[in-house]
Order: structure tokens, then C-alpha cells, then sequence
């Protein structure tokens, strides 16, 4: 699985926030747009694309995107 | 005093699908409690059981357990041919699925549907064909204000399928009236039980949705419990069709 492209999915889940602001360091949870709705749009695109279940808890422990990926890597 | 508390169920005999944990475990505590005779469903022969050694055992009063899945058509089969006719039948088995609408996609839909529609409408239709379900009857699907009363973001798949359940009741009260049989549904909000802790939300957010209730708590299962007491019992013989909203007034 390719950073790159679970950024991409990740970047998906938003509709205000445009792509280039979302990077591999970018703290998701400062952005102006995070909701608990785009929290569950991600957790679903995660199960859709990677097929890993990821837990409410697992989004706010996080902080940054990559921390997202190495997280769902070590699941696969 | 048998036969002056309308509100006993003494003498009655009930199924109860669901019947291992959260809300069904709790109707069937309160069913033995209140005297009547059980039949505890589930999917889960040990949880069932310690359902089964939990209920009170008043005299005259006989519990049973059977085992069913009831996504399997012949589990199903097996159930409504192991029952002798019932007085009442309380339907708790559900899943919760938390989906935003774009995700929510047709195999989401029909594995939620399965086990919150389609096997609760089938259960009761092969129970009332087969007359399993005695004149004058009480049927309780549980239900939710999920999908009618309640429209929460990301709740679609499991909102949609409690709506459905909803209507069904309703055809299956006006249908089923022919036998005096009447056919209701609880619709609760947030209650203390393993479904509402899988995990999708965190307990702070489920903590903080809680602090949204009036009533200021979410849900025990003994408030739904005392409900469909009081559904399957003679004090609600004129009760038939109904949706019964038990909130802590979270949709007001």
C-alpha cells in the first residue's frame, strides 16, 4: 500500500478542503473541516479500500495522515 | 392474587429472539419475573444459557432454550415447529451498522436488512401460518427512533432497516386483527448495551450524545423491559399498531 494514494483517499473524504492542503504531516484534526462525519467517512473509505476496521478511538489517537497510514498498514 | 393484575403475565407463554444480551436479556429477566414462561432464542448456546439460568422460575413456570439463527430458513423452520402456540413473542435480534450515505452501498444494506427485517417479518409470518401465535396474541418487534423518529448522520443502512420494521408492524397489526392477535413495536433511543459500544464512535463522543438526552442518561434495558410487560400483558388489549417512542425524550 502506497502512502501517496491513502493520502488521496484520504483527501477524497472532504468536500471544502482542497487536496494540496492534505499531506502526509498535515494534523487532520486542526482542520477546519474534521467532523465526526468525515471521521466516519474515513474510517468507512478504509474499510472499503483496505479492508482494515479501524475504531472511533484509532482516529483521535492519531494525529497526522501518515500516522493514519502506518496504522493501517500494520493491519493489513 | 392470579387474575387481578392485568400487568402479570402468569400463565402466559413467550418467545424471546435476542434473547442473550442487552435489550432481550432484559426482556426475558422481566418476563420470568412477572410470571410468565419462556422460550429464550439466540444465536449463542452459552450466552442463551446464562440468560436461561439467570431468569426467575415461579411455580407453574417452565423456560426453555433453543438455539436459532435466524438468517438460516431452516434454523427458522426448526424455531416456530419446537413451539407449542404462543401467547406472545417479543423479536430483540439486531445489528447496528455505522455507514456516512456515500458508503453505503447495496451488500451494506441487504446484510443489515437480513437480520433487522427480513428475519423478524419472516419469523412472525411462519408463526402466525403455522397458528404459533394464539388468539389475542401480543407481538413486540423492537424497533428504534432510528430512521423515523431520530435522523442521525451516518445512520442510514440500520435507520432504514428499523423504519421498514416500523411499517411492517403496522401491516402485520391490521392483518393479524382478524385473531384478535395485536402487534406492536418499542422504538427506543440510546440504551446500555454492547451495540451501542462496537466502537465506530468513541466513548467521548457516545458520552457527550448522551449529555443531548433530556432525560440526561442513555437508556437502561429494564426501561424498554417494563414496556413490552406491559405490551404482551392484558392491560394492553385495545393496543394494536402501535409505535411506542421510550427516548429519555431525545426526539422532542
Amino acid at each position: 500500500m502506497e502512502l501517496e494514494k491513502f493520502i488521496e483517499n484520504f483527501a477524497e473524504q472532504f468536500d471544502e478542503t482542497d487536496a494540496s492542503e492534505i499531506t502526509a504531516s498535515t494534523n487532520y484534526h486542526d482542520l477546519e473541516e474534521w467532523s465526526s462525519l468525515v471521521a466516519l467517512s474515513v474510517i468507512a473509505m478504509v474499510d472499503e479500500e483496505y479492508d482494515v476496521t479501524l475504531k472511533g478511538d484509532d482516529i483521535r489517537n492519531s494525529k497526522t495522515v501518515e500516522d493514519l497510514f502506518n496504522l493501517v498498514s500494520s493491519r493489513l | 392474587m392470579e387474575g387481578l393484575n392485568p400487568f402479570s403475565l402468569s400463565g402466559k407463554s413467550i418467545l424471546i429472539t435476542g434473547a442473550s444480551s442487552g435489550i432481550g436479556r432484559q426482556i426475558a429477566l422481566s418476563c420470568a419475573e412477572m410470571e410468565a414462561s419462556l422460550y429464550v432464542s439466540g444465536r449463542n448456546v452459552n450466552r442463551l444459557q446464562d440468560t436461561l439460568d439467570s431468569l426467575s422460575t415461579h411455580s407453574g413456570c417452565h423456560h426453555k432454550l433453543l438455539v436459532a439463527d435466524l438468517t438460516h430458513s431452516d434454523e427458522v423452520n426448526n424455531l416456530v415447529a419446537a413451539v407449542e402456540p404462543l401467547d406472545g413473542a417479543v423479536l430483540c435480534s439486531g445489528i447496528g451498522l455505522t455507514l456516512p450515505v456515500k458508503f453505503a452501498s447495496q451488500d451494506k444494506f441487504k446484510e443489515v436488512f437480513e437480520t433487522n427485517f427480513f428475519s423478524q417479518v419472516e419469523l412472525v409470518r411462519l408463526l402466525y401460518k403455522a397458528k404459533k401465535l394464539k388468539a389475542s396474541a401480543s407481538v413486540v418487534f423492537l424497533d428504534s427512533i432510528g430512521g423515523t423518529h431520530d435522523i442521525s448522520a451516518g445512520a442510514i443502512v440500520y435507520g432504514t432497516s428499523k423504519a421498514a420494521l416500523l411499517s411492517a408492524t403496522k401491516y402485520c397489526a391490521l392483518e393479524f386483527s382478524h385473531r384478535l392477535i395485536r402487534v406492536n413495536c418499542i422504538c427506543p433511543g440510546m440504551v446500555e448495551t454492547p451495540l451501542i459500544h462496537r466502537g465506530t464512535v468513541t466513548e467521548e463522543q457516545l458520552h457527550a450524545d448522551m449529555m443531548r438526552y433530556p432525560l440526561k442518561r442513555y437508556g437502561r434495558p429494564e426501561d424498554i423491559a417494563y414496556m413490552a410487560v406491559y405490551l404482551l400483558s392484558d392491560a394492553a388489549s385495545w393496543v394494536t399498531g402501535q409505535d411506542f417512542v421510550i427516548d429519555g425524550g431525545i426526539s422532542l
